[in-house]
């Protein structure tokens, strides 16, 4: 009799939440002072703080040890005024907004169509066996080796540098997507049918939320090779773009140029993983601490 | 709410290297209206792959499984499983999670509502609502499971080895509220174990299971009045009689194999 009265108390504890939660108030501390919780996010960023701040003594003290180290490695204050100079003749903003803007549409048209394409792979076996030979086949082409037909395919523009970026971006997109159909939980597609769902149903309740860490990897490596196909898509016949930036700092032996437009690519490269990473936790509130 | 008749069930399953291999071997059986009845045997004598025939997850190979005359073809909301890893949806909360089958059967919102407010307080979870699966205790992750299933109105509640993954304490409690429940509501329910135990404490008949090939080699009928004691004298010796029975049959059978193999 003891016995159970023991285990009564034991699993009740975990069940009568009024309590619990006046217990839990009582010894959470108050959230921290705003400037407090400002300091904690960007404190993260004191390495790359650093790694900037060493590069500056680097390349200004060391031009006693070698003098065409302004040139070989600007410093980052170099670059500030470079970056002012471009500025005020109004080109730097339009390199940047067209680079973004080329990126943006090519992840977005390869997201738009390698999502589907690898669920639709990972889910019916039958279409993996027949699709998979050719994505396998065209993968390893290098996005490079695609500038000349590109070229004469769409011409001079924005298109044909958006389709560079695409196929650099397409196939980490449908791989990362196969893979998170793949792993569908069997049981959890037994339960929805046992629960009255179905087929169709399944794709929005099941197999799409249950891809969707693997579909936001493929679309944070898409994006991050998508920007590192963006000067090869500049190269060699873009009017304007950060990868344009580099390649025309190159011919004019300007080697501040280059650097800045590596270091905005990087930055702005950052800071869209950033956005990734926050539309992920509003997206998926269930994978939070998972 | 509705009577199963199993008549003469095999299944023989593939291996990877595609030797056939009979899980079920000839099994029937017949489950009243609002019955409990359990099915018990060790692990690998098929109990499982019966469920899932039972839930429509499976095909036999052979012979035919029906609900009030209805062969089984295919899940539905009808024969509701319960799993032993919950199989809640990890992206919905306690909320979404049961109503889940409501949704799917298109009920009005309001009684939608009703449904869901009556499940979660029976199984004793209000106040977890718009928790998510990960942040339930093994006890509530099944506690959601048995709500989920129970709120579409299932004539059959199938549940498939539900209190084997929690500690022997919750256990014991589920199995007591599991009992509460079951005597308010009266499903009919087909619950699989393997322990002998549980199935003697919670069920009208229990059927017995053999494994190689699995087959169904005796059906007791448990006559005490609930809530049961297990410590009770009766109940200890028929548990003990099921468990010496059991070992026999396995046992006997597993050194009549390692003798054939030797011959």
């Amino acid at each position: 009799m003891t016995g159970v009265a023991l285990n009564h108390r034991t699993s009740s504890s975990d069940e009568t939440l009024a309590p619990e939660a006046l217990l839990a108030a009582a010894m959470v501390p108050p959230r921290r002072k705003r400037w407090r919780r400002a300091f904690a996010k960007i404190s993260r960023y004191w390495l790359l703080a650093a790694f900037i701040i060493v590069w500056e003594l680097v390349s200004t003290f060391g031009q006693s040890v070698n003098p065409q180290l302004d040139v070989m490695l600007p410093p980052p204050t170099a670059l500030f005024s470079a970056a002012q100079d471009l500025w005020a003749r109004g080109v730097l903003i339009m390199h940047i907004v067209d680079s973004l803007r080329r990126v943006l549409v090519a992840v977005g048209v390869a997201a738009a169509l390698g999502v589907p394409l690898g669920l639709a792979m990972g889910w019916f076996e039958g279409f993996h066996r027949v699709v998979d030979p050719v994505i396998e086949f065209i993968r390893p082409i290098p996005p490079l080796a695609w500038i000349p037909l590109s070229i004469l395919w769409f011409g001079i523009g924005d298109a044909q540098i958006e389709y560079i970026i695409f196929l650099a971006a397409f196939f980490p997109i449908v791989l990362n997507s196969m893979a998170g159909a793949r792993d569908t939980d069997r049981y959890l597609v037994r339960a929805g049918l046992s629960l009255g769902a179905r087929p169709h149903d399944l794709v929005f309740t099941v197999l799409l939320p249950g891809a969707m860490p693997n579909i936001f990897t493929g679309l944070r490596i898409g994006l991050g090779i998508g920007w590192m196909a963006l000067v090869a898509g500049e190269l060699v016949a873009a009017p304007s773009g950060l990868g344009y930036l580099i390649n025309n700092a190159r011919t004019i032996f300007r080697s501040d140029y280059i650097l800045l437009g590596m270091v905005l690519i990087g930055a702005l490269g950052l800071t869209l993983d950033r956005l990734m990473r926050h539309l992920m936790r509003i997206v998926m509130p269930w994978h939070r601490g998972l | 709410m509705a009577r199963v008749d199993v008549a003469h069930i095999s299944k023989v399953h593939m291996s990877v290297k595609g030797e056939p291999l009979v899980a079920l071997h000839d099994v029937s059986f017949h489950v009243e209206n609002n019955e409990f009845f359990s099915i018990v045997g060790p692990s690998g004598c098929g109990k499982t792959t019966l469920l899932n025939i039972l839930a429509g997850f499976e095909k036999p190979t052979r012979g035919e499984a029906r609900v009030d005359g209805e062969v089984i073809r295919r899940p539905g909301w009808k024969r509701a499983v319960v799993f032993q890893e919950y199989a809640l949806f990890p992206w919905y909360t306690v909320i979404e999670n049961v109503r889940y089958g409501l949704r799917r059967k298109r009920l009005p919102e309001a009684e939608q509502r009703r449904l869901i407010r009556h499940y979660i307080e029976l199984v004793g979870l209000d106040g977890f609502e718009t928790r998510y699966p990960g942040e339930l205790s093994g006890g509530m992750r099944q506690r959601v499971s048995i709500a989920r299933a129970l709120a579409v109105n299932p004539l059959i509640l199938l549940m498939d080895e539900p209190f084997a993954s929690l500690d022997i304490q919750t256990r014991e409690y589920m199995q007591d509220e599991l009992l509460k429940i079951w005597q308010r509501e009266r499903p009919t329910v087909i619950f699989v174990t393997h322990s002998i135990d549980e199935a003697i404490k919670l069920s009208d008949r229990v059927a017995i299971m053999t494994p190689r090939p699995g087959s169904v080699a005796e059906i007791k009928t448990v006559e005490f009045a609930r809530p049961r004691d297990l410590t009770d004298p009766a109940m200890v010796r028929l548990a003990a009689d099921v468990k010496r029975w059991l070992r026999r049959q396995v046992f006997d059978r597993s050194t009549n194999t390692i003798d054939a193999t030797a011959h």
